[in-house]
């Protein structure tokens, strides 16, 4: 039942995919050319001679990966979720149809995993290009990217699903992801925060997500961390859609 | 799909009730919809319509009473009959920025048909909606009756038995709606059962068999328009107009005549088996109106009677 859902959105999708893809992966292309390529130089030719043993490109690409899987799926699960809730109410078209609560969820979550998929499959493929990342084991970043987005997508859907406009968003964007971006390991190692900080750091989803994208990319990553960020995300992901089917529930069940 | 038994109701519904935390929405109503019938929800807003409404279409559970829907559960068996219904929603809820096939296109899916099927019955709807050469047309520009007529042809994709309209014409002109009504009739002859809510008079009598009259959450009055009449009013209404600001001292001057007089604002409203024999006996009193119009009752003055002329907000 859930396939008829996403197949809803894939149809609202094949509308808009060309621009969608562009704005997708543009913004995380100019990060990487401005911080990998401009910051970069400073940095591999300052004192600190590039970071962890590579150049800042090479440290970056994969941290701006794990990034803007959160961004696309966190951007994918707010006012598209809201509008088929409150203004285009497309979900309620599902639910008078045989579709119940868990289709709509799923179907849509589905959805945005594919989002995610295909713009980093598109950032993976610029990266490779700029030579930032040159190993097999960063297709392997992939599947990570995917997750990463369910991870963000899940408990935003709670969120969204509960909202009846768009001042929450503001403040998850200024107040949640901009900061996790900054400081959640995308642009410098958490070791660089203050101890108390850096612990804030290690709870968020994106610093798990970063790490991964990061030992996959320069081959550094062991079996058992591995697996430990994986189930953290996971856990992210589980309690999310818990929480999603509720908020669901709750507001379009009366 | 089993063919239903002719002899049990589509519909039944026992002390049916929707409570909103302390809000009662529907306190206990019962009723039935037999099939191939038309049946109205009338009544004022607040009255409960919408949320019986969405109780029939399960998506909304009871929370107490018995409802059975082409014989089901729906607690059990929601989705199974939602397979089997149609609902036109107060509010529509297209996809504006999919074209008008598309729209019927994705909501066929939701009911698990094949493409090719879907196909072939969106060109037959479109053509039933009048839609066909904006077929390929976004929604989003359209006016509010093919937006209405759009949304009415895509509840009927999967050829359902049963088709509910909540408030199907509200904020149409009048060309929009009698263009609607002339299509639910066709799907009424085609053996389609309609249950419909509105608040428009002219519509209930125009479509409905059988209606109810529901205000604040009951059932008040049950019958076809014309029994309701019957019931609720007298055959005519005779109504007057005095050259005063207030009426109500002409009322008494008349008391007696007829079983029942209203005092509007600006008129009399004389309830009477006969307008011209009771508007001979009130000049026969010596009264001289400034005008003097009888005419039949209508469902208008059964459902003003019902709900009372308070405005509800």
């Amino acid at each position: 039942m859930w396939a008829r859902a996403f197949s809803y959105w894939m149809a609202s999708y094949r509308r808009i995919w060309r621009g969608s893809l562009v704005s997708g992966f543009l913004n995380p292309v100019l990060f990487l050319a401005a911080m990998g390529i401009g910051l970069g130089a400073l940095v591999d030719n300052g004192s600190a001679g590039g970071v962890q043993g590579v150049t800042y490109l090479t440290f970056l690409a994969p941290g701006i990966l794990a990034a803007q899987a959160m961004q696309t799926a966190v951007f994918e699960s707010t006012f598209p979720v809201l509008g088929a809730v409150k203004w285009q109410r497309q979900y309620h078209a599902m639910l008078a149809a045989p579709l119940g609560v868990p289709d709509l969820v799923v179907g849509h979550l589905v959805f945005v995993a594919m989002r995610v998929a295909i713009t980093s499959t598109a950032f993976l493929l610029i990266t490779v290009a700029f030579g930032a990342i040159g190993s097999w084991w960063a297709v392997l970043t992939l599947p990570v990217a995917v997750l990463t987005g369910l991870a963000f997508a899940a408990p935003v859907f709670a969120l969204a699903a509960r909202q009846d406009g768009p001042g929450g968003f503001n403040m998850l964007f200024r107040f949640i992801i901009m900061p996790m971006f900054l400081f959640s390991g995308t642009f410098f190692p958490v070791e660089q925060l203050p101890a108390a900080l850096e612990l804030v750091a290690m709870v968020t989803p994106l610093w798990h997500a970063v790490e991964l994208c990061r030992g996959l990319a320069l081959e550094t990553m062991t079996m058992v961390p591995a697996l430990g960020h994986v189930a953290y995300l996971l856990l992210w992901v589980g309690a999310g859609l818990w929480l999603a089917l509720a908020s669901f529930r709750k507001r379009l069940v009366l | 799909m089993a063919p239903h038994p002719v002899d049990r109701p589509l519909i039944s519904a026992h002390q049916l009730t929707k409570q909103f935390g302390d809000f009662t929405a529907v306190g206990g109503i019962d009723f039935e919809v037999r099939a191939g019938e038309a049946f109205g929800f009338l009544g004022p807003n607040g009255a409960g319509k919408s949320s019986t409404m969405r109780m029939i279409g399960c998506v909304s559970p009871p929370s107490a009473g018995t409802l059975r829907i082409l014989g089901l559960d729906p607690a059990a068996d929601g989705p199974q009959i939602r397979g089997r219904l149609g609902v036109v929603p107060q509010r529509d809820t297209l996809d504006e920025e999919l074209t008008v096939r598309e729209n019927i296109l994705v909501y066929g899916r939701y009911f698990g048909l094949p493409r090719s099927v879907v196909r072939e019955r969106a060109a037959e709807l479109l053509d039933f909606a009048q839609l066909t050469d904006r077929a390929d047309s976004i929604v989003e520009p359209l006016s509010g009756g093919m937006k209405r007529r759009l949304t009415i042809a895509r509840s009927l994709v999967n050829n359902p038995e049963l088709l509910l309209l909540d408030e199907p014409t509200t904020g149409l002109d009048p060309q929009a709606r009698h263009v609607l009504w002339d299509r639910l009739f066709r799907l009424k002859r085609s053996g389609v059962t309609l249950v419909l809510t509105t608040h428009y008079m002219d519509e209930a009598e125009q479509l409905c068999d059988r209606l109810v009259v529901m205000d604040g959450g009951r059932i008040v009055a049950e019958g076809s328009p014309r029994q309701l009449i019957a019931e609720h009013a007298t055959r005519e209404v005779l109504e007057l107009r005095f050259p005063a600001d207030d009426h109500a001292a002409y009322a008494v001057k008349l008391d007696g005549l007829v079983p029942r007089i209203e005092v509007l604002p600006d008129r009399l409203l004389l309830y009477t088996e006969d307008g011209d024999t009771t508007a001979k006996a009130v000049h026969d009193r010596g009264l001289a109106p400034l005008s003097v119009l009888a005419r039949r009752s209508t469902l208008e003055d059964v459902f003003l009677h019902l709900t009372g002329r308070t405005l509800i907000d």
